[in-house]
């Protein structure tokens, strides 16, 4: 069998809708190594390469293809790791089609080149052969704190460590990992690869202190008296977001945020071999149309209920990605397009049993580029559910920065940093990933942890950017 | 830096104030220097267990430890209350929420019910450290189960004791207490209640008619601590609120007190088979050795 038709992907390996339904394993089970090479044989190696412009972190992304042709995936790591210490996240939760593999050329005429496949293939054959230690700049004597272990904490942290500074990572939470633990569920982030891939940022020296929580506990001014020379917050947008409609505080409704946190970082679905429990009764709605919505609905299938989506718009407007658009729909869940909630109806003991939703159309194109959902009046309809998971998006966590005056926040609760160093409006901290952006993608987290990280090393060596250059 | 980051939540002394009502003193200095009155910390006691919080009753500063007293009702608890002297709690965050409203008040009355009690008893030393009178009126189902008499009874001006069984103090509830001293005509100009929920109710229903600032700490189901989850909200004023990091104490007049107990039962099922298991795995333990 020929392996490599040019205008056509290698297909990723997925396991059976019959098991994953059943189960929370990983859903995409990533090429092999025969697999990848006649994958990395299509890549064109362009002259000018438009993937590494739609790469945030700017991969040289067609040299490291070229090493994967070539059987050299030490190499082909190498290569990545020069701009992405995290590859086996990029790999598996990055939104490629928007980003590298929508530019390939590739996909004008046929299946861009599968890039994320790919970076995935190299990181997993390094974990599995071990990681090998990137080269460490000679101690600079200065130390840095990263508040938050997430995607931008990590790399930040990671490239802090190589340029020779002393890190350590502040975690709230008992794992370190941020999102990837507690958000993005088993199935398409397996935890024991945020693990490794947590243990590799370790063992470049950077030391990890979980269950503290900056801002509630030790204040920035302390992380300032104890030593530390500059503070990178990484804090991300941990707070759900509610409708704020009737009926909302009924049992049976979960915030994303709750619902994940309980399936991910407490995993509920094993219950009672873990302690924490989760209640999904026969019908689960999901609001929303963003890969959170995604995860909620795909985990709430697995845990046996029979879910449906419920999204204001239409399937082309929906935020989440392609892929896990199809793989949700592969697994059976429902949709409802073009529906908002508009409250929910309880039982006499407080348990959610109906939902009540108002048909949309769209109008003009809003600030989002998106058609507007405009309600339609008197188009309200019943649906039953017992259980019901928000997912309309996260805001900003502010709580490591809340009771001091020096940072400025947005009124959206994110915080300022002048976009060329990621410095706040405090000298010395820097912040960057969803706690600026609002609620973004791991690689636009990671992209900014870099930036910051380069802007913290020009601080702490003496070349502030601020004056001047 | 010699911060004292956590890294082991040692317990160094345990004992028992009642049947299934256990404290601990634990060494978490971290906690320990930052602690104010009112605060709690969230606990994972092992690789499986929930996270849970429980309110602070006692820190230390200087020896950087800190009391918890909770009694075993779930499997958490359970769990906690098996560990012993030397054993160490694999996660401990804290001190999360605001700290209470200590303030010269003039006269106060302090309430606490079952376990309450011994949460009340920070309330009561800082309320009177703060140059307040203050009442207090702590109730349990029976005797036995008071916990701190002694101590509170120390730092009160006043202590009303009751019992549902009528075996020690008024037969009856707080409540009834609290009424019973509005009735004779004392004043409070402030009453803070800590306790069952159903207590809790109680009590500012007695103080709503007299418009007496009453204040209540709640316990809604908890993950985070940080305001990530949202599944601590609470029904205050007809808006929805945080337990974690907008409480946990709230005006008592204007919490939903029933959505609050409907939504503590949100997983008693649950909770009811996680006790079993873990019963029956105790007993076969304790069985094998």
């Amino acid at each position: 069998m020929k392996l490599t038709n040019r205008l056509r992907q290698v297909p990723m390996p997925k396991l059976d809708v019959e098991e994953r339904i059943r189960s929370f394993k990983e859903v995409a089970l990533g090429y092999t190594e025969e697999q990848a090479i006649a994958e990395a044989e299509r890549c064109l190696q362009c002259k000018v390469p438009r993937c590494v412009e739609g790469c945030p972190v700017g991969v040289d992304i067609p040299a490291f293809i070229r090493f994967i042709r070539e059987g050299k995936f030490d190499e082909a790591v190498e290569k990545i790791k020069e701009k992405n210490a995290l590859p086996a996240i990029c790999g598996r939760v990055c939104p490629q089609e928007n980003q590298c593999m929508g530019k390939c050329i590739l996909g004008l005429k046929g299946d861009p080149i599968n890039i994320g496949g790919l970076e995935r293939f190299v990181a997993d054959y390094e974990r599995k052969k071990g990681f090998s230690r990137p080269e460490i700049k000679p101690s600079t004597g200065k130390s840095v704190a990263v508040v938050g272990s997430g995607p931008a904490g990590l790399t930040a942290a990671a490239e802090l460590a190589k340029m020779g500074h002393s890190v350590t990572i502040f975690e709230a939470l008992h794992a370190p990992g941020g999102v990837l633990m507690y958000g993005i569920p088993e199935f398409r982030m397996p935890k024991d690869i945020v693990l490794s891939e947590v243990n590799y940022v370790k063992s470049l020296g950077v030391k990890i202190v979980k269950d503290v929580i900056i801002g509630r506990v030790v204040t920035l001014k302390e992380l300032f008296e104890m030593g530390f020379d500059a503070v990178l917050l990484g804090t991300g947008a941990g707070l759900p977001k509610f409708l704020g409609i009737p009926g909302e505080n009924l049992c049976g409704i979960y915030s994303a945020n709750e619902f994940l946190i309980r399936v991910n970082l407490m995993k509920a679905y094993a219950f009672p071999k873990y302690d924490t429990p989760i209640k999904v009764k026969g019908r689960t709605a999901v609001i929303g149309g963003g890969n959170v919505a995604m995860d909620a609905a795909r985990s709430a299938l697995r845990l046996g209920s029979d879910v449906t989506v419920i999204y204001r718009r239409t399937e082309a407007e929906m935020p989440a990605r392609r892929e896990e658009v199809l793989n949700a729909k592969e697994e059976g869940v429902n949709f409802t397009f073009l529906a908002a909630p508009t409250r929910f109806l309880g039982d006499e003991e407080g348990w959610v049993r109906q939902v009540e939703c108002v048909r949309m159309e769209l109008g003009e194109v809003d600030d989002t580029g998106r058609r507007r959902p405009i309600p339609i009046a008197g188009s309200e309809f019943h649906s039953d559910f017992e259980t019901v998971v928000v997912a309309i998006g996260q805001r900003a966590n502010p709580i490591a920065v809340l009771n001091d005056p020096r940072i400025k926040l947005t009124r959206h609760g994110t915080i300022v940093v002048n976009p060329e160093t990621y410095q706040t409006t405090m000298e010395g901290v820097y912040a960057a990933g969803d706690i600026v952006t609002g609620n973004a993608t791991v690689i636009s987290a990671m992209g900014g942890g870099k930036k910051a990280a380069k802007a913290i090393h020009a601080f702490l060596t003496g070349e502030n950017p601020k004056k001047g250059r | 830096m010699s911060w004292p980051w956590p890294s082991e939540f040692r317990i160094l002394q345990k004992d028992e104030l009642a049947p299934g009502i256990k404290r601990i003193v634990v060494y978490a200095p971290l906690i320990a220097q930052k602690a104010k009155v009112g605060q709690f910390v969230i606990i994972r006691v092992d690789e499986y267990g929930e996270r849970f919080p429980l309110t602070l009753v006692d820190w230390s500063p200087e020896e950087g430890t800190i009391t918890l007293i909770f009694q075993e009702v779930g499997v958490s608890t359970k769990k906690l209350g098996a560990l012993k002297v030397g054993d160490r709690i694999l996660d401990m965050v804290g001190p999360l929420g605001n700290p209470s409203r200590i303030r010269r008040y003039g006269e106060v009355a302090v309430i606490g019910g079952g376990v309450g009690t011994a949460l009340m008893y920070p309330q009561v030393l800082a309320l009177k450290e703060a140059g307040n009178k203050v009442t207090s009126i702590i109730g349990a189902r029976t005797s036995r189960l008071l916990l701190l008499v002694n101590e509170i009874s120390r730092v009160s001006d006043e202590l009303y004791i009751s019992t549902d069984d009528g075996s020690m103090g008024v037969k009856g509830f707080t409540s009834d207490v609290l009424k019973a001293l509005l009735e004779e005509g004392r004043r409070f100009d402030y009453v803070f209640a800590v306790g069952p929920v159903l207590m809790m109710k109680a009590v500012a229903d007695v103080t709503r008619p007299y418009k007496i600032k009453t204040f209540v700490s709640l316990n809604p189901i908890m993950i985070d601590g940080t305001g990530m989850c949202g599944g601590c909200r609470v029904r205050v004023g007809g808006e929805t609120k945080f337990a974690c990091v907008d409480g946990p104490e709230f005006d008592a007049h204007q919490v939903d007190f029933t959505e609050l107990l409907r939504r503590l039962r949100t997983y008693r099922k649950e909770e009811e088979e996680a006790a079993r298991i873990f019963d029956e795995k105790m007993k076969e333990e304790a069985h094998e050795a």
